[in-house]
């Protein structure tokens, strides 16, 4: 017993050292490419789309590594470890919501807008107050995203690295680790915006994607291996190990939970129903992603990148399945829980025992688990320079240059604004995880999501589809989504009254449901709508010209 | 070619190419497209989340081994997500984009 405990102990350090090893060599090429980035970087169209020549595929991995996050990773994994099915169901959101991009919006954005989403909001509205709108919107779902990953960075690193209460690691604590996580990653993701623009954020993106992508297959491949291919006993494992049985496959262990109480049934269903339909609607609406398909030469590539995107994060959603289901089965559910409650850390410790079992033993085990933390800390970084970036193209594209300047700021003031930008809204987000990080903020982004279908999606939707849409709808749409779904989850019970919420010692909610989708998105949508029927402007002029370039791209950027 | 596309102003010139024929094609097609497709997908989505919440007995019915309707159905998802994407490129590619082509080309020609 004690000798084993000694083994695991000396292999903690190992993998320690090896997982910062891992981590910096993934830092110093990724600098590496920012700084040559930096030096193609000269135009606007450089800094805020990389200059518009990257491939379907190169977009399309970008995409899938600024949507694969640290919670669709470690969180989706870990979330199917501890409650089986309902992870998969939650993953399978994220994947449909796809085709909301590929079909409605993807191509017309790019054929109609230059840098930003914005572009295509205000084509032919007023402005102003059209982009001053969408800029407050991306700025709210940016910074509510970046808050949820650095904090989850943060937390993530005492448990990757194997700090434990009490310990120190080079002198620090597990809580001045936290800190120095998150201002760690807060600076790098800045330097990757301020210097290396999209061009090198892009980068940064494929290669990240590319690790995830090999990592999560080297670690399905090594758990179907140990089942010898058959999904059936690896199923049936997992519902032994996860001590919860068959329900372990079925629907309801985490979501629409059933309960004795009639009302928290079904309100628990109607969260699950309200979860499903932001996930899908929100990811078109997300200003990240949206500004992506602005970095491929032609909206057919656009497409091409879509088509691409859904391929590598469909495959890498299966892969998931199998780690998750995974983990329960080799690890082991008291096991996970015993390291974190939340289930972050399955992906992790199904590497080690993966390491153990087929790499050579302890120091096989030690190797795998450095390697997925490196992958982790890698995603979390790649996400965050996402988020920033757009943000910062937000703020100086349509903020200062359409609304304080008028459009008369020269490109050179322009990249000038968004370098600053990046800097004050990354130095905000550190500040502000720092603050937060003590509080439960998983709920941010599933916030962002909704906040992004129910605000962005209808002012898109109706902006290139809809004729008499005009600078009211807009305004109407993007203020109505945005401060009814912020308002609901402000007064859920995410954030106050219930052991789980951001502050568990006080009530002072009344919405019932954690998610906002089910009422903010339809109140967006309605908004968008008696905004544009109160107001007289109704300019087709200029709506001939959006449809004729959306659908034809004539006079694209 | 150019008394389809007058080029007196730009305004007029966007909206004469709006009421073209071959434009009036390509937006009807598109949208045929789309459209529906989205509701599609969309209610098939609702169905197997709504299924997921209310009818658990039918969701847990297993089919082979410890394989459920369940993970069936989501599964399913996936497949019926990567058709509709090869089905829509393939159909922007022979149907929307040949128009797109000869109407773009046209203004371009116009334009100078």
């Amino acid at each position: 017993m004690q000798s084993h405990l000694l083994a695991a102990e000396a292999s903690t350090s190992t993998s320690r050292g090896l997982t910062i090893t891992l981590f910096l060599v993934f830092v110093a090429i990724t600098l590496g490419i920012t700084i040559w980035a930096s030096r193609q970087t000269k135009t606007a169209t450089d800094f805020y789309a990389g200059g518009r020549q990257f491939s379907g595929f190169q977009n399309g991995m970008a995409i899938g590594g600024d949507y694969m996050s640290a919670a669709s990773f470690l969180g989706i994994a870990g979330l199917i470890a501890l409650y089986g099915y309902d992870g998969f169901l939650y993953s399978i959101g994220f994947l449909v919501a796809w085709l909301v991009a590929l079909l409605l919006v993807a191509e017309f954005l790019r054929n109609s807008g230059r840098y930003t989403m914005a572009d295509v909001l205000a084509f032919r509205m007023r402005q102003r107050p059209v982009r001053s709108a969408a800029s407050l919107s991306t700025v709210v779902v940016s910074i509510f995203y970046l808050i949820a990953q650095m904090v989850g960075a943060g937390a993530l690193v005492s448990l990757l690295l194997g700090i434990k209460p009490g310990q120190t690691f080079l002198g620090m604590d597990a809580d001045t680790a936290k800190v120095a996580t998150i201002i760690l990653v807060g600076a790098l993701m800045i330097i990757y915006v301020v210097v290396g623009g999209m061009k090198g954020t892009t980068y940064v993106q494929i290669v990240k994607a590319f690790m995830l992508m090999l990592g999560a297959l080297v670690m399905t491949f090594l758990v179907l291996w140990h089942y010898k291919f058959n999904l059936s006993s690896l199923l049936g494992d997992a519902a032994t190990q996860s001590g919860k049985g068959s329900a372990f496959l079925e629907p309801g262990l985490r979501y629409g939970v059933e309960t004795a109480d009639a009302a928290k049934t079904f309100y628990s269903k109607m969260d699950l129903i309200s979860l499903g339909i932001a996930l899908v609607l929100g990811t078109a609406g997300l200003p990240h992603i949206l500004t992506r398909f602005y970095t491929v030469p032609t909206s057919r590539i656009a497409r091409k990148s879509v088509i691409w995107a859904i391929g590598i994060i469909g495959t890498f959603y299966l892969f998931t399945l199998a780690l998750g289901f995974g983990a329960a089965a080799l690890v082991g559910g008291k096991a996970i829980t015993a390291q974190d409650k939340a289930g972050n850390t399955a992906a992790p410790q199904l590497a080690q025992a993966l390491g153990i079992d087929y790499l050579g033993g302890e120091t096989g085990g030690a190797v795998l688990l450095a390697i997925i933390a490196a992958v982790a800390f890698a995603t979390i970084l790649a996400v965050v320079a996402g988020l920033t970036l757009a943000s910062s193209s937000s703020v100086a594209h349509d903020f200062y240059a359409n609304v304080i300047r008028r459009g008369n700021a020269s490109e050179r003031d322009e990249v000038r604004v968004a370098r600053i930008s990046a800097l004050v809204i990354g130095a905000v987000a550190i500040v502000l995880s720092i603050f937060a990080q003590s509080l439960n903020v998983a709920f941010l982004v599933a916030l962002a999501f909704a906040v992004a279908a129910s605000g962005n999606l209808p002012a898109i939707l109706y902006s290139l589809f809809w004729k008499r849409f005009n600078t009211s709808g807009a305004m109407w749409a993007i203020y109505g989504g945005l401060i009814s779904a912020v308002v609901l989850v402000f007064f859920s019970p995410v954030v106050s009254g219930s052991p789980t919420a951001m502050f568990p010692d006080s009530d002072w909610h009344w919405f019932p449901l954690s998610n906002p989708g089910i009422l903010s998105i339809p109140i967006g949508f309605l908004c968008g709508y008696i905004g544009t029927i109160i107001s007289k402007e109704d300019d087709t002029e200029k709506y001939a010209e959006l449809e004729v370039r959306s659908l034809t791209g004539y006079g694209a950027h | 070619m150019t008394t389809e596309v007058p080029s007196e102003s730009s305004t007029e010139r966007y909206q004469a190419v709006q009421r073209s024929e071959d434009f009036q094609r390509l937006r009807t097609k598109l949208r045929k497209f789309i459209f529906p497709m989205t509701v599609a997908f969309f209610l098939w989505y609702l169905l197997y989340v709504f299924l997921s919440a209310y009818a658990r007995g039918f969701m847990s019915t297993k089919v082979v081994g410890n394989i459920n309707i369940a993970l069936i159905f989501g599964l399913l998802q996936f497949v019926s997500t990567f058709l509709i994407a090869w089905y829509y490129a393939r159909y922007a590619n022979r149907e929307l984009d040949p128009i797109a082509d000869s109407i773009r080309n046209k203004l371009e020609e116009g334009a100078e």
